[in-house]
């Protein structure tokens, strides 16, 4: 019989490895890089956040849910840089986004004008 | 002075969690280290109001929260995104979100919140105003609101 934490805990690993999954059909979905990057921030954000809470949940209060504390503090902090290094060494190597509704290249619109 | 001891005091919580091994000896070293990490950050000229923001602690509780709710909200905005059937309900735009922190803690702080919440990733920093590419027009003029700017504002020490 499992009691309620175990339960709560497992609807976080659960629930977390289904944001993961919707990150990585965001990056066969969406077309181009940059909009790539946002599906990434699923599986960065909410997926690790939900497997790590079920985790903590999984361990109670022992030194492995302070391990497991430190490890969430540390993506907080990470992720959003890795995010941000790729995108700008993008950005200054030239790649444009494809913008708007109809998914426009800036520079080839202007070629044409 | 106050910035090296708070460090120490991170560095030796760090140390401890991680170690689980709590003999004289084992935790000694540990100190050591501890010193011998805050004596090269001093050298190195890092320990100061930038490197150990301690500052922004007392009112760290009340931006955290407000960072979660934003960031589990723009994920379940994102995945329905993607989730959606037929054709993808976005439009990405590229655009300059203006800034009124004071300090570069601030703006990064600022840059990376914005990173964090999935549908907007900020590309470049410069000067004061941060370079955002948004997965669609309603994400880019959430941003542009400015709430996001204030909250960090205010974290920083400014605003109202």
């Amino acid at each position: 019989m499992a009691g309620p934490i175990e339960v709560l805990s497992w609807v976080c690993i659960l629930s977390g490895s289904v944001f993961v999954i919707i990150g990585g059909i965001g990056l066969l979905r969406l077309p181009d890089f940059y909009t790539r990057i946002h599906a990434a921030g699923i599986t960065d954000t909410l997926g690790s956040w939900l497997i790590l809470a079920g985790l903590m949940l999984h361990e109670g209060f022992t030194l492995g849910a302070a391990k497991l504390a430190m490890l969430l503090f540390f993506l907080l902090t990470t992720s959003p840089l890795s995010s941000h290094a790729l995108a700008k060494a993008a950005f200054l190597r030239g790649l444009d986004p494809l913008q708007g509704r109809d998914l426009v290249d800036r520079h080839e619109v202007d070629d044409i004008a | 002075m106050k910035h090296a001891v708070a460090l120490f005091l991170l560095l030796m919580a760090v140390w401890l969690l991680n170690s689980g091994h709590y003999t004289v000896l084992i935790t000694s070293f540990g100190v050591v280290s501890c010193l011998l990490v805050v004596w090269l950050a001093r050298r190195m000229g890092i320990v100061d109001e930038e490197g150990v923001p301690i500052h922004l602690l007392p009112r760290l509780p009340m931006y955290l929260p407000w960072i979660a709710k934003e960031v589990v909200k723009a994920n379940l905005d994102v995945s329905r995104r993607i989730l959606g059937l037929g054709r993808l309900n976005i439009s990405p735009r590229l655009f300059e979100a203006p800034t009124t922190q004071r300090t570069d803690l601030g703006r990064v702080l600022y840059a990376n919140s914005i990173t964090l919440t999935p549908g907007t990733v900020s590309i470049r920093v410069h000067g004061a105003s941060i370079t955002v590419h948004a997965i669609a027009d309603e994400v880019a003029d959430d941003l542009l609101g400015g709430e996001m700017d204030r909250r960090v504002t205010r974290l920083e020490g400014g605003g109202r």
